[in-house]
């Protein structure tokens, strides 16, 4: 039962590790960073166009979801929703949970828009509609795509939270087996270990990204 | 209705246990990520290239790892190696470095964001590299990372949450405790509720640090000015002596 | 030799004058491939004002950056005082000097910036008495009293408890000369100091500098477009383009009788005037 490593024990593990990292969270990861990406621009464009004490009422309940912890708010979703399979509530809360942040970033993006742009939608009498969806929101989104992509990176490293709704993500294959095993040496230190090869590349990737699409004006 | 009020109030002392140790957790987490923070972020900075490419990776490995993977790294794997910490240092110890490596590369960013001048003008005035970094850069550094260090406060009380997983009797724990007795809405309802209130506390005590920094460098107005109630008159006369 | 001179003694005594301030020993300074001084040579007299014009990008100010250590040197040697500054040739190889004795030299050099560069965490006092209580280990009460003697002497007496950013960009200024004068400086190194402010407050302080350099006998190297400051305050004006010195003179011969062509092209160019001279006022 002792020694530092078994590496019997980690091949057995690494293909339940694999498979729940396949099937829960990449799929999490991607469902949820699309769910984020849609919602978050609607919460963004709706707060631009309602009347002001609506969009502070958009604002707050924005403001509540992002400081509230995600835990919780799995829990609430699981709980009142029992007939739902706990894989989509996970999405979902994961999504709306992320759209929060994800307005704040096309906020700040419509926000980075010049002036210009605006005064020559209307010098060229576009309506406001074509205005917004021909020539304010493609140049806002364009600085919001690295955003975007470290949110799906600390969405993806956010998905062992699943584990409390009960949600067989890598975490919870790796306890489930170093509990029946007596060794969570190898489980939990394999978990990391693929949490971090799959990250870094990408967060790597996304910097790059990030500095191409940079200081476009 | 009666009963979730009455569920509650009998339920109440057991919560603000589980309310303290979140706040441990939290202001723990927060004071050990605060001292690695500087400690890497200045760290990845040096021109020693082993003791920066050191820095670094121990930054990317536990940005890059999980919260709940080193949290239960700690917890359940550390015993196997004859290291058995209490629940409660297991989770500060995982907060503290997972954070702490974000809050790294906001403190190595600020510090790079001083301006050259600064720099120089330390150098023009003979000063060590101690004293320039404690006099001079870090003041101002300060003031640019608050903001950033402010979410990665939230996140980390959000990040409390999952405690119970290594037996801490939290916040969430008690509160999953209180639904058995009442609706399922009122017991969460409480439970984001109070960590909405922590939360907006502290973003409250760091924006008050953000403008104490800022007025330190002689941009803003005062702490005491800015909880000043104003009245329309002094507004308007502020916003005149701006334009 | 000495290291310290009292600023309010007479200039140019005997045995100092022998050693220059300053000396560039064929200096080289590249920026990756691009070669900004070129094997240049020069020398400052102790107590000289000597002040550098050229066209822009000429290397002025990469000198002053180089004498304040502020950047390094690709090639060559600098001495302050005889002593050599970064690099020192032993034993037939030009080797860098440690930190601790370029440290002991810089303590003797001042520098006023472009963009002031005051520190905006301490207040206008704290900026003065930083670096001598801090680095030559003054009193606090001492720096206090002489910061006090300074400020009064840049016309900013009421200023001490203010944050340098509520400060107009003269006033600044003004601060920034007195904190680098609150070093006793030998040196004092003066980077196109007024070409940040406004041209109506140019003049208070040139008329600073222009009082410091009757009252002390610091020697000053100065980085300018102000021609008529460089005529009042200098003893001698080089020249510079293409990185290296094409003429030097006295400043009444430089900026009535100009020799090189160069030279004379840039002072036409800035001085506007048909025949290239500056009036005297």
């Amino acid at each position: 039962m002792n020694g530092l490593w078994d590496w019997d024990a980690a091949w057995a593990v690494l293909p339940e590790l694999l498979l729940a990292f396949v099937q829960v969270t990449l799929i999490v990861t991607v469902l949820s960073t699309a769910i984020a990406a849609v919602l978050g621009l609607f919460i963004a464009i709706l707060r631009m166009s309602v009347p002001k004490p609506i969009a502070a009422v958009i604002t707050f309940i924005g403001d509540f979801i992002r400081m509230t912890p995600i835990v919780v708010q799995l829990l609430f979703a699981y709980w009142t929703f029992l007939t739902i399979e706990p894989l989509t509530i996970g999405i979902v809360v994961f999504g709306i949970h992320y759209s929060t942040y994800m307005a704040e970033v096309y906020r700040a993006g419509i926000d980075s828009v010049p002036t210009g742009q605006w005064e020559a939608t209307t010098a060229l009498s576009m309506s406001k509609r074509r205005a917004w969806t021909a020539v304010i929101v493609p140049q806002a989104l364009r600085a919001t795509v690295p955003a975007l992509g470290n949110y799906a990176i600390s969405m993806f490293k956010d998905t062992p939270f699943l584990l409390t709704i009960g949600v067989v993500e890598m975490v919870r294959a790796g306890l489930t087996f170093g509990g029946n095993n007596f060794r969570y040496m190898e489980a939990i230190t394999l978990a990391g270990v693929i949490f971090l090869l799959a990250s870094y590349p990408t967060s790597l990737l996304i910097s790059r990204l990030e500095k191409r699409l940079a200081y476009n004006y | 209705m009666e009963s979730n009020f009455e569920a509650l109030a009998e339920a109440w002392p057991r919560i603000l246990d589980g309310l303290w140790i979140t706040l441990q957790l939290t202001l723990g987490g927060a004071l050990l990520a605060m001292v690695i923070a500087v400690v890497l972020g200045l760290g990845s900075r040096l021109h020693n290239i082993v003791l920066r490419g050191l820095c670094r990776a121990i930054m990317e490995f536990f940005r890059g790892t999980s919260l709940v993977v080193q949290l239960f790294f700690f917890f359940f794997v550390l015993p196997q190696l004859g290291l058995a910490l209490p629940a409660m240092v297991c989770g500060i110890l995982g907060l503290g470095l997972n954070y702490g490596a974000y809050a790294a590369e906001v403190v190595r960013g600020s510090i790079n964001s001083v301006p050259t001048g600064q720099w120089e003008a330390t150098t023009a005035l003979s000063m060590s590299k101690s004293q320039q970094m404690i006099r001079v850069i870090f003041p101002q550094a300060w003031a640019l990372m608050i903001p950033s260090l402010t979410n990665y406060l939230i996140h980390m009380l959000k990040g409390t949450a999952i405690v119970s997983f290594i037996t801490l009797a939290d916040l969430t724990y008690h509160t999953e405790q209180l639904r058995e007795q009442t609706d399922t809405f009122f017991a969460y309802g409480v439970s984001l509720v109070i960590y909405f209130v922590i939360a907006y506390i502290l973003t409250l005590i760091m924006n008050a640090l953000e403008v104490r920094a800022k007025h330190r460098l002689g941009r803003g107005e005062s702490l005491r000015e800015a909880l000043t109630p104003k009245t329309p008159e002094t507004a308007a006369a502020e916003g005149g002596r701006k334009a | 030799m000495p290291t310290t001179t009292d600023p309010h003694a007479a200039a140019g005594d005997g045995t100092a004058a022998a050693v220059p301030a300053i000396r560039f020993e064929n200096v080289e300074k590249r920026f990756g491939d691009n070669v900004v001084l070129k094997d240049l040579n020069f020398e400052v007299a102790k107590g000289d004002r000597v002040t550098l014009i050229g066209p822009s990008g000429s290397g002025k100010t990469t000198i002053l950056r180089l004498v304040m250590t502020l950047e390094s040197l690709s090639e060559g040697y600098i001495y302050i005082d005889g002593e050599p500054l970064t690099h020192e040739l032993r034993d037939g190889k030009r080797v860098a000097r440690s930190e601790k004795a370029q440290k002991q030299i810089r303590k003797r050099i001042g520098m006023v910036f472009q963009q002031f560069n005051l520190f905006p965490n301490m207040t206008v006092l704290e900026n003065i008495i930083e670096a001598p209580v801090h680095v030559l280990g003054q009193s606090k009460a001492e720096a206090t009293k002489r910061a006090m003697e300074l400020l009064e002497s840049v016309g900013l007496p009421g200023k001490a408890n203010a944050h340098p950013l509520q400060l107009s960009g003269g006033q600044q200024q003004r601060v920034a000369i007195a904190r680098a004068l609150a070093m006793d400086p030998d040196i004092l190194l003066l980077d196109e100091v007024t070409s940040a402010l406004d041209p109506e407050i140019v003049g208070e302080v040139l008329g600073i500098l222009r009082h410091i350099a009757e009252t002390t006998d610091i020697t000053m190297l100065i980085v300018t477009h102000e021609m008529q400051f460089a005529r009042d305050v200098s003893n001698r004006v080089m020249m510079f383009d293409g990185g290296r010195v094409v003429e030097e003179a006295t400043p009444d011969v430089m900026f009535t009788n100009p020799q090189h062509e160069r030279t004379q092209a840039f002072l036409h160019a800035v001085l506007g005037s048909g025949d290239g001279h500056i009036g005297t006022h």
